[in-house]
């Protein structure tokens, strides 16, 4: 039955792709094509591109991907544990108590840093 | 028990098919025309009106339009990315509709994972949008992106803690035994009410509608990262947009509003009541509320969904537990 699941899963992924592709196939079967320099030009509120757009950028997008690496793996381990915690009773909950206080106590840390300030 | 391996994948392909045709024109095109009439009638005016009876027709009307439209890429940008971005999008709001219960027996699959899958498939949207923002080699395309970016990944995290509060009321991720959950229990929006409302706020902003809508603040990034975008591969992004808004309000009515469960309707209609009601909502507040700020947006969700989050996820074991 797992195996079958996938099989839908996968199906889809594949007919959406076609799906998705056709209207395009149909645009290139039908629309006009004149491209000339001018209208391949890069769009910059109608001045000439000034240099690219593939450049340093601000790095606090990256420090904001740090901690939410972090964090996404904290919440895998937690979607588990969700299932089963009432099967394992009281010991289960006080062990993600913990976990969690850790965790919240890294975000403070976090958070003390500067780390989430956009400034 | 043996399975028909090739019937099964034909019925697969026929479901892909049907759900994808659903979102296209149920999703998309109904979506577009109910958000400018809902537009019209918040701002007092009255929207399309023009093509077929109320300009019930206007959307279908673009799409043929949109068809013969030429596609348009710029020199600079990166070729091979660019074309596959929109059908990223696309196919990651298909996918989410795998693990939805319509009605009873009426769902394409019932994974015993299914929120989870739910969250990762809903999260594909990202790879699309950066790819597209980045590959355009426009600078409002790649601010877009970026935003798109970092604003999606912040808001996953108290999306799925919401997820998880749920999970644990109902003790199972498959969305259909969930749904049974609350005819037992009764709705979670009333048990998981703070789940409910971090779900909604993270959901708005998972899918980058208003007030979160920086991604593509018109205003100051001309469409953000698809301003690059021409004719259909714009309307790919388009429908994987509004295919994800109507996911979200799926999901919601599915852990939160007791999905299809109700009195004297048949299923299906209660389904779809609730679903437009959510939806509504999403439109009401994309006309009602001006766009946040970017520090705003990321400190509302590290400063406080996320640490509400997680405090109510040990609120939620505490009083199931003891």
């Amino acid at each position: 039955m797992l195996l079958l699941d996938w099989l839908y899963v996968g199906v889809f992924a594949v007919v959406g792709l076609a799906m998705a592709a056709l209207p395009l196939a149909i645009v290139w079967a039908l629309a006009p094509r004149f491209p000339y320099p001018q209208k391949r030009l890069t769009y910059e509120s109608g001045v000439v591109p000034f240099g690219q757009a593939w450049a340093q950028f601000n790095v606090r997008y990256y420090l904001f991907s740090l901690v939410f690496v972090i964090f996404d793996v904290e919440v895998i381990y937690l979607y588990p544990w969700a299932i089963v915690f009432q099967a394992l009773g009281k010991f289960a909950f006080v062990e993600m108590l913990i976990f969690l206080v850790i965790l919240l106590v890294g975000l403070a840390y976090a958070w003390r840093k500067g780390a989430l300030e956009w400034a | 028990m043996t399975i028909n391996w090739p019937l099964e994948v034909v019925k697969a392909v026929l479901a892909a098919v049907i759900v994808f045709t659903f979102l296209a024109v149920i999703g998309a095109m109904l979506g577009v025309l109910l958000e400018r009439k809902i537009g019209g009638w918040i701002q007092s005016r009255l929207g399309p009106k023009h093509v077929g009876r109320q300009g019930l027709l206007q959307t279908v009307a673009d799409t043929i339009k949109l068809l013969q439209k030429e596609h348009i890429t710029p020199h600079a940008a990166d070729v091979a990315i660019f074309n596959t971005a929109p059908l990223i999008v696309a196919v990651a709001g298909l996918l989410d509709w795998i693990v939805i219960p319509f009605a009873p027996g009426l769902i394409v699959r019932d994974l015993n994972i299914g929120v989870l899958f739910f969250a990762a498939m809903a999260s594909l949207t990202v790879v699309g949008i950066l790819a597209g923002g980045f590959a355009s080699n426009n600078k409002y395309a790649l601010l877009g992106g970026l935003r798109s970016a970092s604003q999606m990944i912040s808001y996953e995290l108290p999306l799925a803690a919401a997820l998880i509060a749920v999970a644990m009321e109902a003790g199972t991720l498959s969305t259909v035994s969930i749904v049974e959950a609350q005819a037992r229990q009764g709705w979670f929006v009333i048990w998981q009410f703070p789940a409910f409302v971090i779900f909604m706020i993270a959901a708005t902003a998972e899918v980058n509608r208003v007030p979160f809508d920086l991604p593509e603040a018109e205003s100051e990034l001309v469409a953000g990262y698809f301003s690059e975008y021409t004719g259909m591969r714009f309307a790919l992004f388009q429908l994987g947009e509004y295919a994800e808004m109507f996911a979200m309000a799926a999901l919601a009515t599915t852990l939160f509003l007791g999905g299809w469960k109700g009195p004297i309707l048949p299923p299906l209609v209660w389904f779809f009541i609730k679903m437009y009601a959510i939806v509504f909502f999403l439109m009401w507040m994309r006309w009602t509320y001006p766009r946040l700020r970017l520090d705003q947006l990321l400190n509302l969700s590290w400063k406080l969904l996320l640490p509400a989050g997680l405090v109510w996820i040990l609120i939620t074991g505490y009083r199931i537990t003891f």
